[in-house]
């Protein structure tokens, strides 16, 4: 509830002094809690997720504490964790719910909801040129579906046998057997029922978006004027759209074999000394039904942050973003091929080897469009005249980010390298790197790009670098050794590796990198910080667009109200990117083409 | 006491770092806010200067530091693995060069064209030219990569050799079993209903079929080195995986669905042992598929010897169908191994299966 009572505060504090004329009586409930203002929605799933972001956070900087130091003990985790850290030493079964709660938070709850949450509902009606969305009614339903599923998943902490911990792809048959580990009790059911309600969440937002862009683009905006986040955006709702619901049939019938005898994924099993029943299932189409979904949800984080960050760099720049069709079609191929790969998380499960010798040739055509999309960023940049601003930079470091892990995706996708890297650390250092860390800088981008469009304030300028130069050195500290530990075969998931004679000599680097992550933490707390103040004490917007940026958001007042334009919806008479056209600085995309104005787009 | 010590401490650097921020914001305003940003400008343009070229050194040095102790400098210890370091190799080759001229661009172009007054942007919206560029290179490039990769994936997952050494390794919560065919080469059938029938047959051997009258059941894997080796994976609980680093080979262990993995091993444990000076090396299984709380502790061990030693080793060994049944322990009764090789079957490639 605090995240919901937070918003609030601010966007009061930021109203008293502009009074804009779309005043219809709204109460507080109204207008904070079930608002059915894009606007305010967008801030609930920030909020939301900025709050999920530093539980999860935590979480890692726990489990780290084991990694790093595996002989010690830390008397006040027994504080706060209870009979999961007696004397202080974390408990395997803990140590592994809080891998599995790491992974489910950051991916979905902070990078899927807080990421395409957010920056969907707040720019694209405000891009776009609508009032709002197309079912305001839905956009608020599927905030608060998500915040149930917030609940539920919180509340499978505080059960007796702890929350799930079989992983965040929670494969079966660990995941279906209570007595094959701990957290397969209570705290799985809970964390099926949360995933359920976030699916539904996570459908009635899509088709939202789906709907808004296809429908209620305002006069002149065609589809290929629309900015790169929104076509990102829309892309995102259409991958979440047609693969959640897949996920939602494997969570289904895996309740089906926790709860009502089914044999889906169980066969010729024996637990705890137990013969079970079940024949026939088979393992592994679960995981064909979870990277279903899971595949296209590595896209549906990363591709918001690839619109925003194209649309930054182009802002920075002064320069239109390079080969804007080529940006469009690179992701449009990225939609379409992000269906076909899922089985290259498959590769050693057994898996036929012709099927996946095509999964390795679909895995390696989606570094073509991704090759596309870097050169073109880069040539956005060639030739410039940047300003660094945060969002600037976060952008840059996005772009780093995104090469260095997607150049990792060419081992991982290679079959044959696969063998031998699978859930290894290189896979750790590969997904943090291109998906984690990558998309939350996309996200870092937005928030200290869009901040003055949401409060009317502006974050602090010297506390946004610290925030920048400390997370991008320390990302590439944290992740960038860990491919040393992968190619000797470090596996994943372990408790403990100083048993190993094959692994152990990695005991002083894990030791290092557990420090720096959580400086890391600490210093997102800053950022936190940065966050909330600057909501209240931040130095005020005092012009309408204040990054000379042509899209349509800059175009409404400084505080905008439910309907965003006083007045008219403008009407749009050229692309987003006029930058450095015919000598002129910008030119927005509500300004008219005039007779003089040379040819192009 | 410490940790409170470290907390105040923390708590303390936050107030000073924020009050420094908020100082520079009231100094911004009073310079003028056009004048801080470009002095900004011009100190984050040298920052991401300093970034590429520290982290260039930086991840030479972290190379430095870590290379040996992947053990790639020894080569990988089956044969098939040499195949992927060489993949490994030209794969590092490629996706370094386009790693480092991509990175060097970026953060230069970012400081090249930073921000100046009298300058403008070059209005560059797009060329045909220069992206079928740089989409056809990446497109062949790739293809390469593709078709060497599946060249050496078909070898790795076709079929064994016929003469391979078989050998059935079964995960479960938390630990490995080996059973070895013995004399007439064909594991005796499976079948997970008979566990713990006689008592004692955690691997649920069905003893009703003959051919697992001479299995042999260990818990350590011993192989002969120089020899093809086909292992047939099962798990009994949840999955679990066999991970191989040093021979770069890994397959799942799926309850009710056997899988097999097979490769040469190319040095004994006790050449290894000089090879990576360390006289403690050891060829381990870790279980590289999360499998509970014991995950971490799914240790096996592999011990890789000369085919005298093997043979030798696998000599001593007594079947476990005797420790069942005693009473038909040709030791105890008749010549050895009438009973169990009057009913081998035939010669075909040996799979043991769960599956009916």
């Amino acid at each position: 509830m605090s995240s919901v009572a937070l918003t609030h505060d601010a966007v009061s504090h930021g109203h008293e002094d502009a009074h804009h004329e779309h005043h219809h009586h709204e109460t507080f409930i109204s207008k904070y809690v079930f608002s059915m203002d894009h606007k305010m929605i967008a801030k609930q799933f920030l909020v939301t997720g900025i709050i999920w972001a530093i539980i999860g956070g935590f979480f890692s900087v726990i489990f780290r504490l084991q990694l790093g130091y595996p002989e010690s003990t830390f008397p006040w985790l027994e504080d706060i964790l209870g009979h999961w850290a007696k004397g202080g030493k974390l408990h395997p079964e803990f140590y592994y719910a809080l891998v599995t709660m790491h992974g489910t938070v950051l991916v979905f709850f902070v990078l899927t909801a807080g990421l395409s949450g957010t920056f969907a509902n707040f720019l694209i009606p405000l891009q776009i040129g609508a009032r709002d969305m197309a079912s305001p009614l839905l956009n608020c339903l599927s905030y608060w579906f998500f915040f149930l599923a917030s609940v539920v998943m919180i509340s499978s902490l505080f059960v007796q046998t702890g929350p799930a911990s079989g992983g965040w792809t929670v494969y079966p048959p660990l995941s279906a057997l209570g007595d094959a580990s701990l957290g397969s009790k209570i705290g799985m059911d809970l964390w099926l029922v949360g995933m359920a309600l976030f699916i539904v969440s996570q459908l009635l937002a899509g088709l939202n978006y789906i709907t808004t862009i296809l429908n209620m683009r305002t006069k002149g905006m065609s589809m290929t004027r629309l900015p790169l986040t929104v076509w990102a955006l829309f892309f995102t709702a259409v991958l979440g759209v047609l693969s959640f619901p897949v996920l939602l049939s494997g969570a289904v019938l895996l309740l089906f074999d926790r709860n009502l005898g089914t044999s889906f994924f169980l066969s010729d099993i024996i637990v705890a000394g137990k013969i079970l029943p079940n024949e026939g299932g088979s393992a592994i189409l679960f995981q064909h039904l979870f990277w279903f979904l899971g595949h296209p949800e590595v896209y549906i984080i990363l591709l918001p942050a690839m619109g925003m960050a194209s649309e930054i760099l182009s802002v920075n720049s002064r320069k239109p973003i390079f080969g804007y069709m080529a940006m469009v079609g690179s992701m449009f191929a990225i939609l379409i091929l992000a269906f076909l790969v899922w089985a290259h998380h498959m590769f050693v499960t057994g898996l036929n080897p012709f099927l996946g010798s095509v999964f390795v040739l679909l895995t390696l055509l989606i570094a073509v469009p991704s090759a596309i999309k870097v050169f073109n960023w880069l040539t956005t940049l060639w030739r410039g005249n940047i300003r660094f601003t945060p969002a600037m930079l976060f952008a840059i470091g996005f772009v780093s980010l995104f090469i260095s892990g997607g150049l990792t995706g060419i081992f991982l996708g290679n079959s044959s390298l696969d063998i031998h890297l699978h859930d290894t650390y290189f896979v750790i250092a590969h997904f943090h790197i291109v998906m984690g860390v990558a998309s939350f800088f996309g996200m870092f981008a937005g928030v200290y790009h869009w901040y003055p469009k949401m409060f009317g304030t502006y974050l602090n300028t010297t506390l946004a670098y610290i925030h920048f130069w400390a997370t991008i050195v320390g990302a590439y500290l944290i992740f960038w050794p860990m491919h040393y530990e992968g190619l000797a075969g470090m596996p994943r998931r372990y408790y403990d590796y100083s048993n190993w004679e094959s692994f152990k000599m990695f005991g002083g680097l894990n030791e290092f990198i557990s420090l720096v992550a959580m400086i890391v933490f600490a210093v997102q707390l800053l950022f936190v910080f940065n966050f909330f103040y600057s909501m209240f004490k931040g130095r005020k917007v005092t012009t309408k667009n204040p990054w000379d940026a042509n899209t349509l958001e800059w175009t409404t007042p400084i505080h905008p109200g439910h309907g965003n334009w006083p007045g008219e919806i403008p009407e749009v008479h050229r692309w987003a990117y006029d930058y450095a056209k015919d000598g002129r600085d910008f030119i927005p995309q509500d300004v008219p083409v005039s007779d003089d104005e040379s040819k192009h787009h | 006491m410490k940790d409170f010590f470290v907390i105040a401490i923390a708590i303390m650097i936050f107030i000073i770092i924020f009050q420094i921020a908020k100082a520079s914001e009231y100094v911004s305003v009073l310079k003028g806010e056009e004048k801080s940003a470009k002095q900004n400008n011009r100190i984050n343009g040298f920052m991401l200067i300093a970034f590429l070229v520290f982290g260039l050194i930086g991840a030479w040095y972290c190379n430095s530091l870590y290379y040996g102790k992947t053990l790639f400098v020894q080569g990988s210890a089956s044969v098939e693995g040499q195949e992927i370091d060489t993949m490994l190799y030209v794969t590092i080759a490629i996706t370094g060069t386009i790693f480092v001229i991509t990175q060097v661009l970026l953060f230069w172009f970012a400081f090249k064209y930073q921000h100046k007054d009298n300058k403008k942007a070059f209005y560059f919206p797009h060329n045909t030219k220069l992206e079928l560029i740089w989409t056809t290179i990446p497109a062949i490039v790739l293809t390469v990569l593709v078709v060497f990769g599946l060249k050496h994936w078909f070898l790795i997952t076709g079929d064994a050799p016929k003469d391979a050494v078989v050998v059935e390794i079964t995960g479960h919560q938390f630990g490995w079993d080996m059973r070895y065919p013995g004399k007439d080469s064909v594991l005796g059938k499976i079948d997970y209903k008979k566990y713990n029938q006689p008592s004692g047959n955690s691997l649920a051997v069905d003893f009703d079929d003959p051919a697992s009258h001479d299995d042999i059941r260990a818990s350590e894997m011993h192989l002969p080195v120089g020899r093809p080796v086909k292992l047939v994976i099962h798990a009994q609980d949840v999955i679990h995986d066999v991970g191989l680093s040093h021979f770069r080979m890994k397959m799942d262990a799926v309850p009710g669905i056997p899988t097999t993995m097979w490769f040469t091993p190319r040095f004994t444990t006790k050449e290894m042992q000089v090879r990576t000076g360390n006289p403690n090396f050891v060829y381990e299984i870790s279980c590289d598929q999360m499998c509970g709380k014991g995950h971490y502790s799914m240790r096996g061990v592999i011990i890789v010897e000369t085919p005298e030693e093997y043979a030798k080793w696998m000599a001593e060994q007594k079947p476990e169908y005797f420790t069942y049944f005693k009473d038909k322990d040709p030791d105890a009764n008749k010549t050895e191994g009438a009973d169990s090789a009057g009913v081998a079957k035939g010669t075909g490639a040996p799979v043991a299966t769960a599956h009916k």
